[in-house]
Order: structure tokens, then C-alpha cells, then sequence
């Protein structure tokens, strides 16, 4: 390394850390999201709407909709995290972004991380946060509002996880966003089953825990797998 | 030693395999046809009819095997595909996009025999039966699979997207088909099963296992078939295609 | 060092080269010319690691670069044809998030030096979409200046720059050179860097 020192002009530089260089992607991601706030405001109006929209299709029965609503959320959420995962990696294949990144030091599995991580706080998390609101006009309980919230929140970081591979595959590729649902969307289906299973199972006075703890396993498989498949996916898409 | 690896990759080249399979073809789609013909003769002439389900309950004979088939088939698929990606063979990762069309095939075949079967056992086409949508969601991995690899032009990129997503796939399959069992058993509606086939008589299970058999020498067949296909398109401007076009 | 041996490139169906080969010692610069098409872009690519080469190796220091991982990459610096700024981050921003990529901290004082160096002092705070392609380049160029990485691979760096910018990253590329450093470049146009033993390579089919 002496001979990289010789060669820093600057000389003063401090070097990051890897999780200094996560922290900066996210923030970078965070901050892009800051200044094109109507992309953030898309996914969460498209999930307020397809939730609205049940009811007018199904009719205003308090007893069915309360049947249906810990399915409809579900799927409106999972709807809402595919709208958004078009954008993941786009932007920065398109502009020379994301050969810096995998030609960065760091691992490439920590900056995927850090992005994953951003994606989630603009377009997931305020899925969670709005999730009881929309919960109220399917006349849910207290409790049931809590369990929503709870498998969202366990939820929706596992559909970015498995939703960043698809967005890694499907980048540069004819018809991507199109495809990107084709291919996502099946692997949705036990986050799905999972999610809605709890607030189903709590409403029925079954207790969530079962289907709770089942899906924060998958999350934790998903943490561990889905960042080595999403690298994988970006490198090929840049060769 | 060092000579036998050597004679063996041999057959992992494109060009040398071209012929080999060539070869093999003919003796798989005369061995289905002898094994089809036998396990049709005895699904529909040997086997007993059932006391409950009558004559209907013969097509079991190909809608279980057909998944049986279906399910194995895309784990060979994705076990080419991680070859081709690891090792970077060309011919792994052409039998993984071979094995693919064959492998939906006998999905949807078996997706196709249930609701047949269902229809007069139900009397409704589908059920939301734990098997029967695992299966379409197998379907829909298929397809996946299938539209990733025909909407990138770069064959390697292909091979490789392909590949990453089928390894994904394979490690979901278990994961899908445990939730979706999980979600059938808490939802009392759904409690007629596909699953509780018609008591075992010791010649069913012939027939079954005879027709898995057929539509296994089917799968290698055609699977051979296409990479031969494959590879032609893929290497069409080698010399060695010129000569075995010729 | 940095030492190419027998690379071979394929794009789709054509064979872009074969056999090239070459030795690139500290001080060095390689010029990489041929016609549009002919495969600079892929030759660059592949020299930073970004893509495998069809067949052959390469090597830094005597080792290969497959087995490196980030010690080489360490060691690369590679400005594509996409600047790989963001339109909505201003300079400096820009420059900060680009360093932290190298994993590099840049301070708001250091990065409004350093974007003072490429001439862009007064346009720090200045989202980048309101600047012109080239004070864009300038952006991705500032990048030479605080990297510390001894071989660099230039894709086109003197396109969209005006004749002063062309001199100015002629002089920065001489000085690194001068340093021990070493350069990959393409150049559509004549340039002269002064400092350095220059090679030149011919993509030819």
C-alpha cells in the first residue's frame, strides 16, 4: 500500500470503512429520494388506492370486508413494493453509477445492502406507517391494526429483499418491468401467505405468533441469500 | 489419468456432443413409446376400477406422474444451470434452457389432467387444493424462466440471469409449496385434497411408476432434441456447424 | 505492472480481437486506438474487471486480477463513458458520494478545494442537471484528484472538455504518471501528455 500513499495528491484523505461506505449509499439513496419526492408519493398513492378500490368493486359489507382486508393489504403492499422496484438499480445502470460500484473496494454485497436498506425506508416503511389508517375502513381492531402493522413491518424489507434479485436480472433487459412481476411475484407468495396468515389467524383468535415468527425466518433467509443472488444479478448485467 | 478427465470433458464440448446426441435420440423416443404404450395397458386395461371414483379416477395415470415429472424436472433444470454458471460450460447451460419448455409442459399437463379430474370428483374445474398450487406456481417459475432467457439477446447473459434465478427458484420451491400447505390446512373451505388419492391397489402404482418412466425417456428425448437445436443456432457461424449442417 | 497476455473479446456473434497482449511498467501510458466498434470500450472493460475476457489473463504485479478482488480494485481507477453523477445531487455531493464509493471520506472543505481544482469554484452547491456536459465531465473528472489508485483507465476523458480542460487533464495525467503511475486511455483526438513512455495499441479485427 505505500505505493498508493506515495500517489494520494491530496495526502490528508481519510480512508471509510465498509460500513461507512453502506451508510453512504444509503444516504446518497435517501437524499436522491429527498429531491424527487413524487416517485416516494407514487408507490404510497397507488397502495391507498388499490386498498379504496375493494370496496367499490366488492360492496361496503362491513362483515365480508373484514374478512377480506388482511388479504386485500397484503396484496396491495406487495403490488405497491413491485411498482417501485423498476427503479432500484435503473437509474444507476443508466448513468455509469453501478460500475463504480462494483468496481469499489468494498463488497459489492454491502453497497447492495445499503441500497436495499434506502429502498425500504422511502418505499416500504411508509407502507407500514399507513398501513392501520387504510386498516380502519375495513373496520379492523385495535389489535389486528397492531398485527398488520407488525407483519408489514417484518414483511416489507423481505419484498425489497427478494424483489432486488428481479430488479438485478430484469436491468437493461427488454420489457423489464414487465417482466420483473413475472418473475417476482411467485417468489412474493409465501411472504404473502405468511403476512396476511397473521392478521387472519389473530382476527380469528388463533394468535399470530406462528405465522409471525415464520416470516421473520424467511427474512433472516433472505438477508443471508438474496444480496450474493442480487450481486451476482448486477455483475452479469454489466459484462 | 490425466488422459481420462480429458476424454471425458470431451463430451462437454458442443461439437462432440452434437453427434453423440444425435445418436442417443432414436433409442429414448422408442423406449417412451414402448414404456407409454405399456402404462396406458395397464392404467386402462389391468388397473381395477375404483369403488368411489369409477372409471375417472384412470387419469391419475398421467396427472401424477406429469407432476412427479414437472417438480423433478426443474430441479435438474436449475442443477445445469448452477453447473453452467460455476464451471462456465457452455452445453450445462444448454441443456438447463433445453429441460425448461418440458419441464412447463408437463406442468401445465398436470394442472390440466386436476381440473379434468376434478370436475367430475368436484364438480368444480379447480380447488385451491395445496398440490395443485404449488404446481401453478411452479408453472409461473417456468415461465419466469423461460420469458428472463428469451428477452435477453446475449446468450451468456442469458445462461447466467437464467441460471441465477432458477438457483433462486429452487430454494423457494420447498419454502412455496411448505407455506402454501401450511395456508391450505388453516383455511377449512379448501378441505378436499388432491392429495388423497384413491387407496393404492398394488397395479396402480405399476401404472404410475411405468408412465413416470415413458415421460421420462419423453423429457430426455426432447430435452436432447432442443439442445441440439440450441446449439446449431448458438454456434452457427463455427466450421463445425458448417459440417454438420452439411 | 500491469501485464495483458493473449485477450480475446466477443461480443455477441463477432469476434472483436484475439491474441492482444501488453506490458504496462510504472510511468506508463497506453494509448488504445482503432476504428468505432472495434472494441476499446470492451478492451477498457475488461482490464478494470468489469467483464471476463473470452480467453486469456490479466495480470497486476505478477498476480491475476480474478484472484485479487479488491486489492485490485483498489487499485483501478475507471472513468467510463457515463460520468456516474447524479442529476439531482449537487457537485459536491456528488463528489462526496463518489469518494465514499472508492471508500474514501472527502470532507465539505477538502471536496470544495478539489472542485475549485477542476473549475467549478462557485458551482459546489449547484445541483449538476443545471450544468453544461462539460463542466459534467469536470465533475467526474475531480475524481483524478483524489484518487489513490496508481493505474488508471480512461474511456474518452478529453471529450466534451474545451482546449484549456484539455491541457489542464493532460497535465494531471502527466503529473500521476510522474509519480509512478500508470494510464490506459482511448482519445478520439491528439493529445500531448508530455511525461511517461508511450505505448500505442491498434485494435485491429
Amino acid at each position: 500500500m505505500k505505493q498508493a500513499d506515495a500517489l494520494n495528491q491530496a495526502g490528508t484523505l481519510a480512508e471509510l470503512g465498509t460500513l461507512g461506505v453502506l451508510l453512504a449509499v444509503a444516504r446518497r439513496d435517501l437524499l436522491l429520494a429527498l429531491r424527487r419526492k413524487s416517485e416516494v408519493m407514487t408507490v404510497l398513492f397507488f397502495f391507498v388506492i388499490v386498498v379504496s378500490l375493494f370496496p367499490l368493486g366488492i360492496g361496503p359489507e362491513m362483515a365480508l370486508l373484514r374478512i377480506i382486508a388482511p388479504g386485500v393489504l397484503w396484496v396491495a403492499a406487495l403490488l405497491a413494493a413491485m411498482l417501485s422496484l423498476n427503479r432500484l438499480f435503473a437509474a444507476d445502470y443508466a448513468d455509469g453509477t453501478l460500475e463504480q460500484m462494483v468496481l469499489s473496494p468494498a463488497p459489492l454485497g454491502l453497497l447492495v445492502i445499503g441500497k436495499i436498506l434506502a429502498h425500504w425506508l422511502v418505499t416500504g416503511l411508509p407502507l407500514v406507517l399507513i398501513a392501520p389508517l387504510l386498516g380502519l375502513q375495513y373496520d379492523l381492531d385495535g389489535r389486528a391494526l397492531g398485527v398488520l402493522m407488525l407483519s408489514l413491518l417484518i414483511g416489507t424489507p423481505l419484498l425489497s429483499l427478494i424483489g432486488a434479485i428481479g430488479a438485478a436480472l430484469t436491468l437493461g433487459v427488454r420489457g423489464g418491468g414487465v417482466l420483473l412481476s413475472l418473475l417476482t411475484l411467485p417468489l412474493y407468495i409465501p411472504a404473502l401467505i405468511f403476512g396476511a396468515g397473521a392478521v387472519e389467524a389473530d382476527i380469528s383468535g388463533l394468535g399470530a405468533t406462528g405465522h409471525l415468527s415464520l416470516l421473520a425466518a424467511l427474512l433472516a433467509l433472505a438477508c443471508f441469500f438474496a444480496p450474493w443472488a442480487t450481486t451476482a444479478g448486477l455483475r452479469i448485467a454489466l459484462e | 489419468m490425466s488422459n481420462k478427465i480429458i476424454h471425458w470433458f470431451k463430451y462437454g464440448s458442443p461439437q462432440s456432443f452434437y453427434p453423440l446426441a444425435g445418436k442417443m435420440i432414436p433409442w429414448f423416443w422408442a423406449l417412451a413409446a414402448i414404456f407409454c404404450v405399456a402404462g396406458l395397458w395397464i392404467g386402462f386395461f389391468v388397473a381395477p376400477t375404483d369403488a368411489t371414483q369409477g372409471e375417472a379416477y384412470r387419469i391419475i395415470f398421467i396427472h401424477v406422474p406429469a407432476s412427479w415429472m414437472s417438480m423433478f424436472l426443474y430441479i435438474v433444470m436449475a442443477c445445469w444451470a448452477g453447473i453452467g454458471l460455476s464451471l462456465n460450460t457452455r452445453l450445462s447451460s444448454m441443456m438447463a434452457s433445453a429441460i425448461a419448455p418440458t419441464g412447463a409442459m408437463f406442468a401445465f399437463l398436470s394442472l390440466w389432467t386436476g381440473a379434468l379430474w376434478g370436475k367430475p370428483m368436484w364438480g368444480t374445474w379447480w380447488v385451491w387444493d395445496a398440490r395443485l398450487t404449488s404446481e401453478l406456481i411452479l408453472l409461473f417459475l417456468y415461465l419466469g424462466f423461460m420469458a428472463l432467457q428469451a428477452a435477453i439477446d446475449e446468450p451468456r447473459r442469458a445462461d447466467k440471469a437464467g441460471a441465477i434465478l432458477a438457483l433462486v427458484g429452487v430454494v423457494n420451491v420447498p419454502i412455496i409449496y411448505f407455506s402454501v400447505k401450511w395456508w391450505n390446512t388453516l383455511h377449512q373451505g379448501a378441505s378436499i385434497s388432491m392429495s388423497k388419492a384413491p387407496t393404492m391397489a398394488i397395479t396402480m402404482l405399476w401404472g404410475m411408476l411405468v408412465m413416470a418412466l415413458a415421460f421420462w425417456m419423453y423429457s430426455i428425448a426432447v430435452a436432447l432434441q432442443r439442445a441440439r437445436a440450441i446449439m446449431l443456432e448458438r454456434e452457427r457461424h463455427t466450421d463445425w456447424v458448417k459440417y454438420a449442417v452439411e | 505492472m500491469l501485464t495483458a497476455i493473449n485477450l480475446a473479446c466477443v461480443r455477441g456473434d463477432r469476434h472483436l480481437f484475439a491474441n492482444l497482449g501488453f506490458t504496462l511498467e510504472p510511468g506508463g501510458r497506453l494509448h488504445v486506438t482503432g476504428e468505432n466498434g472495434s472494441g476499446k470500450t470492451s478492451l477498457l472493460r475488461i482490464l478494470c474487471g468489469l467483464s471476463p475476457p473470452e480467453s486469456g489473463q490479466i495480470h497486476w504485479q505478477g498476480e491475476p486480477i480474478r484472484g485479487l478482488g479488491d486489492e485490485y480494485r483498489k487499485a483501478v481507477l475507471y472513468l467510463g463513458h457515463h460520468n456516474a453523477i447524479k442529476e439531482e445531487l449537487t457537485a459536491l455531493e456528488n463528489l462526496r458520494t463518489t469518494a465514499a464509493l472508492a471508500g474514501i471520506a472527502v470532507a465539505d472543505e477538502e471536496g470544495v478545494a478539489l472542485l475549485g481544482r477542476v473549475g467549478l469554484a462557485g458551482r459546489e452547491d449547484l445541483p449538476v442537471r443545471f450544468l453544461s456536459q462539460g463542466q459534467k465531465r469536470r465533475v467526474a473528472l475531480s475524481r483524478l484528484l483524489w484518487s489513490p489508485a496508481p493505474l488508471w483507465i480512461l474511456d474518452e476523458p478529453f471529450v466534451a472538455l474545451d482546449t484549456a480542460a484539455v491541457s489542464w487533464l493532460a497535465e494531471i495525467v502527466g503529473a500521476h504518471l510522474d509519480r509512478g503511475g500508470m494510464a490506459v486511455l482511448t482519445s478520439h483526438q491528439e493529445v500531448n501528455i508530455a511525461s511517461g513512455i508511450a505505448q500505442f495499441l491498434r485494435i485491429t479485427p
